[in-house]
């Protein structure tokens, strides 16, 4: 945490010297969504089919972010950058950490992602966006996963997602809603390795996320994540988070989150918060 | 639920329409001298914006600030009349880019600020100028 802290604040100063590249951010504060916990820009727990920064056609942006999830029995620590122009290509990439607290040692994951715009646009005409969206993954620690039942030490996740924003929504308020259905065979978002002795085969898991804007610069809202069930020596059970967003200017922004992990590798009732920094160039 | 009251209630529905334009967010705006106040605020912030300014070089300011204030006030239900040409002849030619856009709708966003207007009205007013997009952009 320390450690995560001094790359905040390192994070944080950076965007502030950036701010004077705002003027070029062709798109609606807030727009670019957070950094998810998978490195792509989305909610806490959920890819969106928004695209990270606020890059506009022909232009570049650029995303960093630190985000740390404590519940019960574990930690998760996530560094996260991520590359985006046109409105169209996000390159992105996240070092996942998860420290097992409570039985001791930790699991490392890197995963690199690729998001397309396929169609439709967040704000404007009918369609929603569209976008489709792969995550590569690889476990840099297998024996715990291994002696479990995994399968293999990487995978890699497809899904496509549509988002939608309601400028005048329900209480004239403004409104996002989203949702992705992604193809895995990861366990515990892979940190647990992919595929199983109960299951080695790709599922489909849909995933949903809603927010309101209170005013520009605040938002709250919800994501729900299903997850596959492959292991034996454990259940794996959905996940779902409660969400505060601040984006007080283009450069930087804060989530902070109340996260229901359910049950992990046996150890019930995992609850606790999140907290997630990014800074946009 | 049987047919005569389905009927009943779509007849409940259709009486508690309102036959007159709805001018509430006329209403919210402040009437005529608030739109005017607010399309004054619009167009500075406009003019001081190096995004966009480039388009309005050639402008007339006190026309563009009574066709911005009529339009608006038409699409808030109030009653005035737009005397400028359509949006699609307007725009044509411009190459307006979809940041270009977003530019001038930030700026709209901002006068807002400035002139205290509700978030849930500033809502209505950006959802009814977001269908313009269309009539704006790469023409």
């Amino acid at each position: 945490m320390r450690h995560n802290l001094l790359i905040s604040s390192l994070l944080a100063s950076a965007a502030f010297i950036a701010m004077p590249a705002e003027a070029d951010q062709g798109r609606f504060i807030a727009t670019g969504g957070a950094t998810s916990i998978e490195g792509s820009a989305g909610g806490g727990i959920v890819p969106w089919a928004t695209l990270s920064s606020y890059a506009e056609e022909g232009q570049w942006g650029a995303t960093a972010a630190v985000t740390e999830v404590s519940v019960d029995d574990f930690r998760l620590s996530v560094l996260g950058v991520s590359l985006t122009y046109d409105n169209r290509f996000e390159l992105s990439a996240a070092k996942q950490t998860f420290d097992l607290s409570t039985i001791g040692g930790e699991l490392k994951q890197d995963v690199f992602g690729v998001k397309y715009r396929v169609a439709g646009d967040l704000i404007y005409g009918d369609l929603p966006q569209f976008s489709v969206g792969l995550q590569h993954k690889r476990n840099s620690t297998f024996a715990l996963p291994s002696a479990v039942g995994a399968q293999s030490d990487s995978g890699t996740d497809y899904y496509v997602s549509a988002a939608k924003v309601w400028l005048d929504g329900p209480f004239h308020r403004t409104w996002l809603a989203n949702i992705t259905l992604r193809a895995t065979k990861a366990n515990q978002i892979g940190l647990l390795g992919f595929g199983g002795d109960q299951n080695n085969d790709y599922e489909i898991q849909p995933e949903v996320a809603v927010g309101m804007f209170i005013n520009r610069n605040w938002a709250v809202g919800a994501e729900y994540r299903t997850k596959p069930d492959n292991l034996g020596f454990a259940e794996e059970h959905d996940w779902y988070d409660i969400f505060v967003a601040y984006f007080p200017t283009k450069s930087v922004s804060v989530v902070a989150a109340y996260a229901d992990l359910d049950s992990i590798a046996g150890l019930a009732d995992q609850t606790g918060w999140y907290l997630s920094l990014q800074a946009t160039f | 639920m049987s047919i005569k009251s389905i009927i009943f209630a779509v007849a409940l529905l259709c009486a508690s329409t309102p036959s007159h334009a709805d001018d509430s967010l006329y209403q919210e705006l402040g009437g005529q001298a608030g739109i005017s106040q607010l399309m004054e605020t619009f167009v500075l912030e406009i003019a001081s914006d190096d995004r966009i300014i480039h388009h309005f070089e050639k402008t007339d300011i006190e026309r563009l600030h009574r066709l911005l204030t009529e339009q608006v006030c038409v699409i808030a239900g109030g009653p005035c009349e737009y005397t400028g040409e359509d949006m699609v002849t307007v725009h044509t030619g411009m190459n307006i880019t979809r940041a270009e856009f977003n530019a001038l709708v930030e700026d709209l966003m901002t006068a807002m600020e400035q002139e205290e207007v509700p978030v849930t009205t500033q809502n209505r007013l950006l959802a009814a100028l977001a269908e313009m997009h269309s009539e704006v952009v790469g023409l």
